[in-house]
Parts: C-alpha cells; sequence; structure tokens
C-alpha cells in the first residue's frame, strides 16, 4: 500500500520534472504566430479595426478575433490571413467594399501640410503654402488625414465618384 | 470528429497521436517490466499508463507549439485529448499484457500508430468528399461520418486473422 503511494508518487514527480525542463528547454517567444499575422496587415496604424494598431490586431487575431475587420487591408489581407491560420473553412471573410479614396477640396485647402504627415502611406502630394491633393492610387482608406485638417476639407469618396468627376483640364 | 474533417488538419493531428502511440507504449513497457512487476504493483497499470501518456501528450504539444505556433493554434485543444485516446491507452495494456519483448512492444507500437494514421487520413480524404455529394438534409456531417467509420471498420475487421 505505502509502496503503491510511493511510486505512483515518485512516477508523477518524475514525469513533471521532465515536462518542466522540456518546457523551459523548448519555451519559444509567444508572439511568433503574432508576428506571423502582422506581417500580412497593411502596417496602416489607422484603428478602423477598433484596436490601437496592427500589432494588437493582430495579437486580437491570434486570441480569435474576426478577421472582417480591416478595410485597408480588404478582402485579399482578410483571406491571407484566413489561410495561414487555416480558419477559411469556416466562415468565408467578406469584406464589403467601403468608399475609400479621400479627397481633398482644393479650392478650399489652405496648404498647411498638417495631413501630409498624418498620411502612413504617403498618398497626399503637397508642401508648404501650396495646394495639396490625395494621389488617389495610393491612398488606403485610413482616415487617418481628416482630424488633422484646420478647414475639413478632405472627404472620403468612393472610386467610382471620384473617376466621374474628374474633367479633362 | 474534431480535426478529421479537414485533410490538413487530419494528417498533422494522425503524425501526433501516431508519435504519442508508439512513445507512451515503450514508456509503458518499461514501467511495467521495470518497476512495476518487479514490485508487485501489477495493479497500477492502468493508472501508471495514464500518467505516463499524460506527460507524452504535453511533451509532443510543447514540441508541436515549437515547430509550429499555427499548427498548433490551428489544432487547439485535441492535441490535449489525444490523452483521452483509447488506441493510446489500449495499445500500451495489450503489449504489456502479453507479455511481449521489447522489440515486439515496438512492432506492435509502430505499426499500431501506422494503422491509425492510415485510418484518419482516409476517413479525412472520405469527408473532404462528401462536402460536395448530395446528401439527405438529414444525414448531413456528423450522421453520414459515422455511418462511414462504421463501414471502415468492417472493411479493416477483414484484415484480422492475416498471419496467424
Amino acid at each position: 500500500m505505502i509502496l503503491a503511494m510511493l511510486v505512483l508518487g515518485l512516477l508523477g514527480l518524475a514525469v513533471g520534472a521532465a515536462l518542466g525542463f522540456v518546457r523551459k528547454r523548448f519555451a519559444q517567444d509567444a508572439d511568433s504566430l503574432t508576428s506571423a499575422i502582422d506581417a500580412l496587415l497593411p502596417q496602416t496604424q489607422c484603428a478602423q479595426c477598433g484596436y490601437p494598431g496592427c500589432r494588437p490586431y493582430a495579437v486580437a487575431i491570434a486570441s480569435g478575433a474576426p478577421l472582417d475587420l480591416c478595410p485597408p487591408g480588404g478582402q485579399a489581407t482578410a483571406e491571407a490571413i484566413a489561410s495561414l491560420l487555416g480558419r477559411e473553412a469556416e466562415q468565408p471573410v467578406v469584406m464589403t467594399p467601403t468608399d475609400c479614396v479621400a479627397v481633398i477640396d482644393e479650392a478650399a485647402c489652405i496648404g498647411c501640410a498638417l495631413c501630409l504627415d498624418a498620411c502612413p502611406v504617403d498618398a497626399i502630394v503637397g508642401a508648404n503654402k501650396y495646394v495639396h491633393t490625395v494621389v488617389e492610387g495610393r491612398c488606403t482608406g485610413c482616415e487617418l488625414c481628416l482630424p488633422p485638417c484646420p478647414v475639413d476639407c478632405i472627404a472620403l469618396e468612393s472610386v467610382e465618384e471620384v473617376a466621374l468627376k474628374w474633367t479633362r483640364p | 470528429m474534431g480535426v478529421s474533417n479537414r485533410f490538413d488538419t487530419a494528417l498533422p493531428m494522425s503524425l501526433a497521436t501516431a508519435f504519442v502511440l508508439t512513445v507512451s507504449s515503450l514508456a509503458a513497457f518499461g514501467m511495467h517490466h521495470y518497476v512495476l512487476v518487479p514490485l508487485d504493483l501489477g495493479y497500477l497499470r492502468i493508472v501508471a499508463f495514464i500518467v505516463a501518456i499524460a506527460g507524452v501528450v504535453q511533451f509532443t504539444e510543447v514540441f508541436v507549439k515549437s515547430v509550429s505556433p499555427v499548427l498548433h493554434q490551428v489544432l487547439g485543444i485535441y492535441l490535449p485529448l489525444i490523452t483521452s485516446n483509447c488506441a493510446v491507452l489500449g495499445v500500451a495494456l495489450i503489449v504489456t499484457e502479453s507479455g511481449a519483448g521489447l522489440l515486439q512492444t515496438i512492432a506492435v507500437a509502430l505499426g499500431a500508430a501506422l494503422g491509425f494514421s492510415i485510418v484518419i487520413v482516409c476517413f479525412a480524404a472520405l469527408r473532404e468528399r462528401f462536402e460536395t455529394q448530395a446528401i439527405a438534409p438529414a444525414l448531413r456531417g456528423t450522421p453520414v461520418a459515422l455511418i462511414t467509420v462504421g463501414i471502415m471498420s468492417l472493411a479493416f475487421y477483414g484484415l484480422r486473422g492475416i498471419g496467424q
């Protein structure tokens, strides 16, 4: 009886010690999965997903957050992350296309250059005291340029609207 | 049933289970032969084997996590659930009760592991096929999978007795 208890106790201790040693030896940085997800996100740091940056969103995705919260990444990013995590079989990620281009009303622009710094993808061209404009091809729709503008002349428009409004100079 | 609905998750899962099966059968043999029987504690077999299996499973989980964190995330809870896999404990018990030597134990364990992997991979492939088939609504998903398992076990049962 005592022998049985002793043997089982020693067995448990031995297995536990071996596991502790193995865990220490194989301890890996907890965020290699997070880094893999973060590498797929567009790094716009616009917080439209509800998290304060792309890295916090990557951490949340690693813990099971939904994949369709990133408008600048769009459908392509969502699908890439889904196939990385093997989650595409659960529910197909469908991102609704949003109005995704910032347009500066050039008549109202005062050339203060505050929006130039705010743009993470450098899509605004212009200089101090010169009229600014948004390069439509580069804009990801992150909306970070809207708050700094003192005259509120930046608006988000859908891509079709911008194409229609363009007139030959 | 948890990870066998896709081939990509079933294959690493079956390899993990096969590894656990082999290692824990060997550990069980060693424990039984060198510790339990000499001390006349054969009746502690089941408890001791379960402790060893749990340890091996935890080691496998740490290993999978360090090799591929994505795989670890995908398999999720099903890796620790290998501990409750009847095949793992069953092979350990069968091998020790039959009184086989070390080489025979290794052979039986490896064979069982290989057989288990084949079955799970076939099952996963069949389940993937079923997703595009027209199956009666009442039988879709789990029911038809269980029917498949029954028919598969009948098929593999026919392999018994070969080599006797």
